[in-house]
């Protein structure tokens, strides 16, 4: 088994004006997908990050305001998990519901091991 | 912290859409009605905050409470923001105590709490059926403020367009920002006088989802489900609970434990005499029977008293031949006592045909002095062509004709021709 981090961007602005039976029904479209991962024993560490934050940069570690980016492009969050094998992980980022919104991405990226 | 196996929790039905005509109420007790749109907007916000915070970090042990957190920091965001912007209602005592820093944390925190919030949630059911808003927009209102219904939802279960339903809630708010309405509880001495409007608001909502025409099985569903759930609210509070209430309570209770008996597969009719009473919810009826019981404390009896009797006479009756036609007769007696209106005398002239037979039945509508009414309502065609049937089909192809003349739902249409065509193939 490999850990992955998945990362997630996009697909917020769409739940503007929607009711609260569907912000429930999305909610819960979530619970079941990291609640199969957690049954599985794949879910790893996973958050939500706030929108907007600060960036460091350079030997100067001069501070900015940011990243400010098109909402599409701002990572809203992570979560690690195990899984065999890159398509494994492919897999269960292709049942993340924030792809069902058409904004929506999930970034899969294998965390390297320490074994060589 | 992070979800582990068989630890993530899972959100109790309807709790959002629950949740938000409580947060709603109490928002609007803290804003004023006249403030209605910036209440809606703060709901809508704490949402949206839930389901981001919510998605990866599962789901809080007491979801409920975060909303009302959550909702309830919004809220002093807005206040302190306000001060400036908004102009709040300052002939409410509770006002100055928002307002000041010193005060404003403790008395904020004493309007989130569950048992309150039921009674604020009341109180905005009366606002919601203010006398001088008109029918459609006091149960527009209820689904879109205490049930959590969006704009689409709302047209959907009314069945009219998102833009009617945005010119109807904008009427309101600006009604609201003019008349300044208090939400708060009726006088015990106007408990029934002020209560009557807020019932026959949620029947009235009842009977948008009862309707089998409904666009939308879920949708008819909900409807009822939502009406149902308002006016057991009303049961359940010490300040509203009345006869009139759990009698309503009753009738619609009675009516949804048979709503799903009266259509086929394809959405067509299926009449009383033909309904598979296996189907019918008895969980719901004997609930009904129990509200019908409690309906009984007062002096005066209602229409709603009278119309649940006459369903649970219907609910008894374990098939169709088993129907006590006489007692559903004396209780139509009294009904058109109580609410003389011409469709409830022309429901007791289809069960006085039931008791008396189609000769009396013809002579007594012959007399009724609402002949001219019923002309324009298709059941009265169908009932005479019915009457008709055996001893001069022709009348009664005629009879259909001129029902098929007023009827425009599809299903209704359906069952009136293929009635025709079984006396045509005679």
């Amino acid at each position: 088994m490999n850990d992955y981090l998945l990362l997630f961007r996009g697909g917020n602005n769409e739940w503007m004006g929607t009711s609260p039976a569907e912000a429930q029904a999305e909610m819960e479209k979530w619970t079941k997908w990291m609640g199969s991962l957690a049954a599985e024993g794949k879910l790893g560490p996973s958050q939500p990050l706030q929108n907007s934050g600060k960036v460091v940069t350079g030997t100067d570690k001069v501070v900015t305001d940011g990243p400010y980016m098109d909402g599409r492009e701002t990572v809203g969050g992570y979560l690690q998990c195990k899984a065999a094998s890159y398509e494994e992980a492919i897999e269960i980022a292709k049942g993340c519901p924030i792809l069902e919104q058409p904004s929506g991405t999930v970034e899969v990226r294998e965390i390297l091991s320490m074994n060589m | 912290m992070n979800a582990e196996p068989g630890n993530i929790n899972q959100l109790t039905e309807h709790l959002f859409r629950r949740e938000s005509g409580k947060m709603l109420s109490v928002l609007v007790r803290i804003f004023g009605t006249a403030h209605l749109q910036l209440a809606e907007d703060v709901v809508q916000d704490t949402l949206l905050q839930a389901l981001e915070t919510w998605k990866l970090r599962g789901i809080p042990d007491n979801p409920a409470a975060w909303l009302h957190r959550a909702a309830r920091n919004k809220a002093i965001d807005q206040l302190r923001r306000g001060r400036h912007q908004i102009q709040f209602d300052h002939t409410d005592e509770e006002r100055p105590l928002l307002e000041s820093g010193y005060t404003m944390g403790p008395v904020m925190d004493s309007y989130w709490n569950e048992l309150t919030m039921e009674d604020d949630l009341l109180r905005m059911m009366y606002v919601c059926c203010h006398k001088d808003l008109p029918a459609e927009s006091q149960i527009t209102l209820m689904l879109k403020t205490l049930c959590g219904f969006s704009i689409a939802e709302t047209a959907r279960a009314l069945l009219t367009t998102e833009d009617a339903i945005n010119k109807r809630l904008y009427r309101t708010r600006e009604f609201f920002r003019q008349n300044r309405i208090r939400p708060s509880f009726p006088p015990p001495a106007a408990l029934s006088v002020n209560t009557a409007p807020v019932l026959r608001s949620i029947y009235l909502l009842f009977n948008e989802g009862y309707a089998p025409t409904h666009g939308s099985e879920l949708m008819r569903r909900e409807v009822m489900n939502e009406a149902i759930y308002l006016c057991s609210m009303l049961c359940r509070n010490e300040h509203t609970q009345q006869p009139e209430a759990f009698a309503a309570l009753a009738l619609m209770q009675f009516h949804a434990a048979r709503a799903d008996s009266r259509t086929d597969d394809n959405g067509d009719v299926i009449l009383l005499q033909d309904q598979d009473r296996a189907t019918w919810n008895q969980q719901l009826i004997r609930e009904g029977i129990h509200n019908l019981e409690l309906s009984a404390g007062g002096d005066t009896i209602s229409r709603y008293h009278v119309e649940a009797a006459i369903a649970y006479e219907h609910c008894k009756a374990t098939k169709f031949a088993d129907t006590n036609w006489q007692r559903i007769l004396a209780l139509y007696d009294m009904l058109v006592l109580i609410s003389p209106t011409a469709i409830v005398h022309l429901n007791r002239m289809a069960v006085y045909r039931q008791v008396h037979g189609d000769e009396q039945t013809l002579a007594q509508i012959r007399l009724s002095p609402y002949i001219k009414e019923w002309e324009g309502n298709y059941l009265y065609h169908c009932l005479l062509a019915e009457i008709h049937f055996a001893s001069a089909p022709q009348t009664a192809i005629d009879c259909f004709q001129r029902a098929l003349a007023i009827v425009k739902q599809p299903a209704e249409r359906r069952y009136i021709t293929e009635k025709m065509a079984t006396i045509q193939n005679v």
